[in-house]
């Protein structure tokens, strides 16, 4: 059945484990063992039903909804907010949990992670730079191929585009499910036809004759109406905006190119997220990763669960049915969420023994 | 061994169903008291009557413990993870006809499509520290159709009964329901989405993928012939047979 993996290919895999967690002391960081069981609030409220889909959630008659770890960055960086002091490296060795609702895909629903966290506010390429080298060093002997991007650089692209605030707080918002930034876009370029019923609500007609129900109340619908009306009187955004985005989604180069064919998109914005790329594959460069074997994707990170907001990772087999070796990224806003008012820069990511004792059991 | 054929034990689902395999040679029918959950076949060798909630189907199918079976096409859809790996549709039956829709209040003038609810979401999750609300017993469905489309910051709520009163009574902001006439939607001051149509659903006959048909494989093909899937039949059905 799914998931089940024989006796010695799992010590195997606790082994890898324990050798990669050494390594983590190693370069300096804390050991964690979070809870098992997780409050399933913080991450159903950080990730929605989504989430729910994939983890395993149980009831506790006490603390009520909780949910078997799906991951260790949310409880880390809770750990780190409530207690942690600064800079601070944090590593970790445990399974995670994992709902597979496909039956031909065999992926395991539970399976070890091991992991290395980086929070310091000094110098971000630096930390990006460090938990990238670090494994790509670890599995330098499996040669995976590496993949990078940076969700900065899309928020800086949006952020740049000259149009109104709520259009682009949308865009933002929308950055990690890529159909409805698409169509959003599209709403805001003028390329989708404007429904009767919005040109009626635009033009004044709000009325139903239908009771007010629910907890939304009218004042929101005033708000939204509102917002509906400047959107109709802001002027699109050029089609060859639309044109640079469809551009910069698509770009996929050596990562030592990707600063220069930015620049080509011809979006002045990119500016300063480019200067950290640069500061970024220079870091890489210092710690001897060569940059030009090294595959730079903008999209790269876009599907995934949306807390990666800067520098993501992957490290992947030349296998493609098989998992990631590892991934990673930098997530400042998640720290800003869990923070209470407080954030700090933060980086880090995961690697799988078991995949990687496939690999090395192939070898 | 037999070939067991899983049909709803009650209700117009099970009426329409005896007369669907009524009118294609085949009687079914209800034995015993009133009460007794126990049925006869007449005009097929070898198959046998299991009478069962519509909606524990597509469970029995799933588990191999019944071959065939009639539900509606949403509850297997929404019940079984993967569903075509689980069964085969071998026909749609034309009747138990019904949408599973997202339904708003009627009120909200400004929300007529997809992308005017995940605005809502936005800024309703911003004004009350919560996700937008959605009741529903329609839970894979629901969370699929969203999460394809690209809709955020909602979140399901569980409601097994009554749904279209959950907007009113303040445990939801918006339904997604199955509907036939809308009726019930109208008359508790609710309004459909414009492109909010999840799944038209209506009742199907299913096989299981998971039962053992070498049991009497030769029952199997007659029935099937029978039904007027003489090709499926031929053709194994997929690999059924």
């Amino acid at each position: 059945m799914t998931g089940a993996m024989d006796p010695a290919a799992k010590a195997r895999a606790r082994e890898i484990g324990e050798r990669l967690l050494g390594a983590f002391l190693r370069a300096g960081a804390a050991e964690i063992t979070p809870d098992f069981l997780q409050p399933a609030g913080t991450l159903l409220d950080l990730y929605g039903e989504d989430i729910r889909a994939r983890a395993y959630v149980t009831s506790d008659p006490l603390r009520g909804e909780m949910m078997l770890r799906p991951d260790f960055t949310v409880p880390v960086v809770e750990a780190h907010m409530a207690a942690g002091a600064e800079p601070a490296r944090y590593c970790y060795l445990g399974e995670v949990f994992r709902r597979q609702d496909h039956r031909g895909t065999a992926r395991p629903s539970e399976y070890l992670q091991a992991g290395y966290e980086v929070f310091d506010r000094t110098d971000p390429e630096a930390a990006d730079a460090e938990v990238f080298a670090l494994f790509a060093r670890l599995l330098a002997h499996l040669r995976p191929a590496a993949t990078i991007g940076d969700i900065g650089i899309l928020r800086a692209a949006v952020e740049g585009i000259d149009t109104i605030a709520p259009r682009k707080d949308a865009l933002l918002h929308h950055i990690w499910r890529p159909r409805r930034f698409h169509r959003l876009l599209s709403r805001y370029a003028g390329l989708l036809p404007v429904s009767e019923a919005q040109s009626a609500l635009v033009a004044g007609d709000t009325g139903t004759g239908a009771p007010w129900i629910g907890l939304r109340s009218p004042e929101e619908m005033a708000a939204r109406i509102a917002i509906l009306r400047a959107d109709a009187a802001a002027a699109p955004i050029p089609a060859a905006v639309v044109a640079q985005f469809d551009a910069l989604f698509r770009l996929a180069c050596p990562a030592h190119e990707a600063p220069e064919r930015l620049r080509a998109l011809g979006l002045p914005a990119l500016d300063p997220a480019i200067a950290r790329l640069e500061r970024r594959l220079a870091a890489l460069a210092a710690r001897s990763i060569d940059t030009s074997t090294l595959w730079f994707e903008a999209s790269h990170g876009r599907s995934t669960l949306e807390y990666y907001d800067g520098f993501v990772f992957t490290f992947a087999a030349a296998d493609a049915g098989l998992p990631p070796v590892a991934t990673g990224g930098r997530y400042d806003a998640l720290t800003r969420v869990l923070g209470g008012g407080r954030e700090i820069p933060a980086v880090g990511g995961v690697i799988r023994p078991s995949v990687v004792a496939g690999l090395e059991g192939r070898r | 061994m037999t070939i067991k054929l899983g049909v709803p034990s009650k209700g117009r689902l099970m009426e329409k169903t005896f007369d669907w395999f009524g009118a294609r040679g085949i009687g079914l029918r209800r034995t015993g008291s009133e009460r007794e959950y126990a049925g006869a076949v007449e005009g097929a060798e070898g198959v046998e009557l299991v009478l069962l909630s519509a909606g524990e189907i597509p469970r029995e199918l799933a588990a191999g413990r019944i071959h065939l079976g009639v539900t509606g096409s949403d509850l297997v859809r929404d019940k079984l993870a993967d569903w075509s790996t689980q069964v085969a549709e071998v026909a749609p039956m034309g009747f138990g006809h019904a949408d599973l829709i997202i339904a708003v209040p009627a009120c909200w003038a400004d929300v007529d499509t997809l992308d005017d609810l995940d605005a809502v979401a936005h800024a309703f999750r911003a004004a009350h520290g919560q996700r937008l609300r959605i009741a529903t017993k329609y839970h894979r469905l629901v969370r699929e159709f969203l999460t394809r489309e690209g809709v955020a910051d909602w979140q399901l709520v569980d409601s097994q009964g009554a749904t279209e009163g959950t907007v009113k009574n303040l445990t939801a902001e918006v339904v997604a329901d199955i509907t036939s006439s809308g009726e019930t939607l109208r008359a508790n001051h609710l309004k459909i989405l414009s492109d909010g149509l999840i799944h038209q659903s209506q009742a199907t006959l299913f096989a299981s993928r998971m039962a053992d048909w070498k049991t009497d494989e030769a029952a199997a093909r007659a029935l099937l012939a029978q039904l007027g899937f003489a090709e499926a039949a031929e053709g194994g059905l997929g690999g059924l047979l």
